[in-house]
């Protein structure tokens, strides 16, 4: 397997009247053509903007990618001009964002929305383009797909929304797909059938597949492989089974033991002591050290490289061989 | 009032502050001044006439002298002493109004948004309805009928200015009202009214500051207009708006008898509303899309 | 959808009634309602004419239907300066300021919608600032006081405009561009502000990630959302222009609606400016009307719910 996408010490600053906000500090992580791969972590670790750095549709001009490279076969995407990157972006690489309602533009007709993307990258007209979008909400399990077209955003639920999304982001068969927490505002039945459907489809069509979110539920659901990131950096990468039976990493370790198993009995859900560190005022060192169990001297003042454990397992730890 | 003091200063001394304009705040503070002691300051009695000294220019055109430095009006008057002077004038019916329409809506905003429903919809169609009316046409008639006078400005005034901050206080009201700290200060037991004033007022705080500040500079110019077109405060005591519209059959000869009261208005217009435009940018960026447009 | 028309007229109604009750009580707060009606040179024999007529030895509402039954046929007195029916002096006056609100609201959407749009695409330019400039003047400077201005430079200085009234191309062009920058602050401002909260919207991130380009984005998914919000405030603005109208009236002599209401002030002509008032309530309301109705069908979320 050869990696579809490969992000090198990525680097995107926001830069405030408060402070520079380090909301990307240096991620790195590959993801293999045809895997699923997760970007684990709480909100505000980075993990939205890395996505969106990605596509280079970092809010500016306070955010600026100021480092690093992203790889898509092959091609530096940060080289690029802004042309080319919207020649890739609908048609090589595409994104789902979470709240299917805010996606959908209400003025314009869910078909209108569709043809739209189909247009652009694909040149399709007039009959071709329209039975095209209608296979598209066919694809994501649309029922009567032909009316669907003529409705309106505020005519579906919530659930019907999202599919939507998914056709549009789908339509021109791109390479990738950033699902940026697509269910975490979606009915648990609801969940349960997105992703399902999204596992289909990536069978069917050999889809790449980032999904970033903060449950680790899906993580074991859904992915092969999986990075955990904290205050904008990675701590963790591994495959995810090694993931969930050796974490490494002592935040690795205090998300997992937060999650209440349905076997053990809990007193008490664990949670992990502190707050995340304020992007724009990062403690030297760690950043994970003023909440962290095992914290040294050294962890105060140097941030750990990242080593290779086994293959396919990278941690940022100075500590990780005290817990093996 | 003294807690609404030491408020500011904290809010004041933070570093978001630092870009305070500095002109602008000046200007209001001339202004502000000129209007409590703007009379005794002035070289000459606003209405001493002297027939004379008429036409007068300003002192850099050919007869002028620096004795009237802005010149003199068509009876003789001192134009740089009306124009301290009719500060006041400006500033008291800034003052009534903003305080009459302001109270008001304020409190109809906080009651509208908090109760919602009937109650909420009437007074926001009547708000509406207000609001699309033009206010100097009410001026106009009830100058007509009662006689122009400062109470009437002020009315006028008021009645537009509550439908405009009720409309945004209860947009603000609405948007606290499915906060947790209201869920709790209701479970805990709290009447409505004191929910309202104790707990829902000093997040509106800072809103209603930028309103106050914003609405200055709208005040002063439809004051103004009012007295231009013979609906706003009688005389003696100079109003810019008058001298304006008494300048104008005089502005082929004597252009600086209009011309100077109109920059006065435009000056302090404009600085109230920097000032207001750098409190709302200062306060909170976010309140950009509650009081934004228009 | 019908039956919020039907509604929103009913409302309308409503409310000009609730209008015309107002200036009704209004006029029988000054004291003496014939008194008003009448001009200072009126004899005994006039006044008990007028007593008569509007009824005031009658019970309250008696004379409120007369009052609406005069008014709904047309009849609002006679002018007290000129004698003539008022309803024949705002018949006359009407469309002249129709012409000019028209040519003014012309300056304002060509130069105020591109200016508000490119100010809130490029937020934070030269561009930007330079809209938010002309909006910050625009709402400063009195916008009479500027018109007299502009006769001293246009008229006596350089000669190449006239000084008042209506006639040619020429007399348009001040009073139009007084008036359109008048209310062209406003329009800029809260273009501006709407587009900038559409813009940082989820579905504009949206069409981006979609790969459409930045200038559809603007001026096709954006500014359609935009539009309706400012569309929302469109009895504001005429209310805006009519105050604007009366002021720029005045002072370029237009023989317009306007300048009938300062007339009426300057008589003290109280049959006129009733006439004006309800005359300008109605307008407004119906302005409002069509507007709510126009919102109603252009957003799908209101039109398919309704």
């Amino acid at each position: 397997m050869s990696a579809l996408l490969e992000v090198n010490g990525l680097r995107t600053y926001f830069f405030t009247r408060w402070g520079t906000v380090k909301a990307v500090d240096g991620v790195s992580f590959s993801v293999n053509e045809g895997e699923t791969f997760g970007l684990v972590g709480e909100s505000g670790c980075g993990k939205s903007i890395t996505c969106l750095s990605i596509l280079r549709l970092v809010p500016a001009p306070a955010g600026r990618i100021i480092g690093g490279e992203i790889l898509l076969e092959g091609e530096d995407l940060l080289k690029k001009s802004e042309k080319e990157m919207r020649k890739i972006r609908g048609r090589k690489i595409s994104m789902i964002l979470q709240d299917p309602t805010a996606s959908l533009n209400p003025v314009f007709t869910i078909g209108d929305q569709i043809t739209e993307v189909i247009k652009i990258h694909r040149g399709l007209k007039g009959r071709s383009l329209w039975q095209s979008a209608k296979e598209m909400l066919e694809m994501v399990r649309i029922p009567s797909p032909d009316i669907r077209l003529r409705n309106w955003p505020h005519e579906l639920s919530g659930g019907m929304r999202q599919r939507v999304v998914g056709a549009i982001a789908l339509s021109c068969e791109p390479a990738l797909l950033i699902a940026d927490e697509p269910t975490t505002s979606l009915d648990a039945t609801i969940q349960v059938q997105f992703l399902r459907l999204l596992r289909e489809l990536q069978q069917q069509t050999g889809l790449t597949l980032i999904f970033v979110t903060h449950d680790f539920g899906i993580v074991a659901r859904m992915c092969q492989r999986a990075a955990v990131m904290y205050a904008g950096k990675i701590v963790e990468t591994a495959n995810v089974r090694e993931l969930f039976n050796h974490p490494a990493h002592p935040y690795t370790q205090a998300l997992m033991k937060s999650l209440p198993k349905v076997e053990e009995k809990v007193e008490r859900l664990a949670s992990i002591e502190g707050q995340p560190p304020p992007l724009h005022n990062l403690p030297p060192g760690c950043t994970f050290a003023p909440r962290c169990y095992y914290a040294k001297e050294r962890c105060r003042s140097e941030y750990p490289p990242t080593v290779e454990i086994e293959k396919g397992h990278a941690v940022s730890c100075w500590n990780f061989n005290e817990f093996q | 009032m003294v807690r609404l003091w030491l408020h500011l200063k904290q809010v004041l001394l933070k570093e978001r502050f630092s870009r305070f304009p500095i002109l602008p705040g000046g200007i209001v503070f001339i202004f502000i001044f000129l209007a409590i002691f703007g009379e005794s300051l002035a070289p000459y009695l606003p209405n001493e006439m002297n027939l004379r000294e008429r036409f007068l220019p300003p002192f850099w055109q050919e007869g002028g002298t620096m004795g009237h430095p802005l010149g003199t009006d068509m009876l003789g008057r001192d134009m740089l002493s009306r124009i301290m002077a009719g500060a006041r004038v400006s500033f008291i019916v800034a003052v009534l109004a903003l305080t009459l329409g302001g109270l008001t809506g304020t409190v109809l905003g906080i009651i509208s948004g908090y109760y919602g429903g009937k109650v909420d919809a009437i007074l926001m169609r009547s708000a509406d309805a207000t609001l699309a009316f033009p206010i100097i046409l009410l001026a106009m008639l009830l100058a007509i009928i009662l006689g122009p006078s400062l109470q009437n400005v002020v009315i006028s005034l008021g009645l537009v200015l509550w439908a405009r901050y009720a409309r945004v206080i209860r947009g603000e009201v609405l948007g606290f009202k499915e906060r947790d700290f209201i869920a709790l200060a209701r479970v805990a037991g709290s009447s409505d009214f004191r929910i309202m004033f104790r707990h829902l007022f000093p997040n509106i705080r800072s809103t209603l500051v930028v309103l106050l500040t914003l609405q200055v500079g709208w005040v002063i110019i439809v004051e103004a207009s009012l007295s231009f077109v013979g609906a706003g405060i009688p005389g003696p005591d100079p109003v810019w708006g008058s001298m304006i519209s008494k300048g104008r059959d005089y502005v082929t000869m004597a252009w600086w008898i209009p011309f100077f009261p109109g920059v006065a208005v435009s000056v302090v217009c404009l600085s109230f509303n920097t000032l207001g435009d750098w409190l709302r940018e200062a306060l909170d960026p976010k309140l950009r899309q509650v009081i934004g447009g228009g | 959808m019908r039956r919020y028309i039907v509604i929103r007229l009913l409302q309308t109604v409503v409310t000009l009634f609730i209008l015309s009750m107002v200036i009704f009580g209004l006029v029988r707060l000054s004291g003496d309602p014939a008194l008003l009606m009448l001009p200072e040179t009126a004899t005994e024999e006039d006044y008990r004419y007028m007593r008569a007529q509007l009824g005031l030895d009658k019970p309250i509402y008696v004379q409120y239907g007369i009052f609406i039954t005069n008014a709904l046929r047309g009849d609002f007195g006679r002018s007290i300066r000129t004698r003539r029916p008022v309803v024949e002096s705002i018949r006359e006056t009407l469309p002249n300021s129709m012409k000019l609100v028209g040519v003014s609201l012309f300056i304002t959407i060509i130069l105020g919608f591109p200016l508000g749009i490119i100010a809130a695409a490029k937020k934070d330019t030269y561009a930007d600032t330079f809209a938010r400039v002309i909006a910050g003047l625009g709402q400063s400077l009195p916008t009479f006081w500027v018109g007299l201005m502009m006769i001293q430079i246009f008229v006596v200085l350089l000669g190449v405009l006239p000084a008042s009234g209506m006639g040619s191309w020429r007399h348009y062009l001040m009073p139009s561009a007084c008036l359109g920058i008048f209310v062209m602050a406003g329009v800029v401002r809260l273009l501006r502000s709407s587009m900038l909260e559409v813009l940082d919207s989820e579905y504009i991130r949206m069409a981006r990630i979609k790969g459409v380009s930045e200038r559809v984005i603007v001026w096709k998914h954006a500014l359609r959302n935009s539009l309706l919000s400012v569309l929302s405030f469109g009895g504001m603005y005429i209310a805006i222009m009519i105050t604007g109208a009366i002021l720029i009236e005045t002072v370029f002599a237009w023989p317009g609606f306007g300048r009938l209401a300062y007339a009426s002030i300057v008589n003290q002509d109280f049959p006129l400016i009733q006439g004006i008032v309800l005359t300008s309530g109605a307008v407004v309301m119906v302005t409002n009307l069509i507007t709510d109705i126009l919102y109603a069908y252009l957003d799908p979320r209101i039109r398919y719910r309704l």
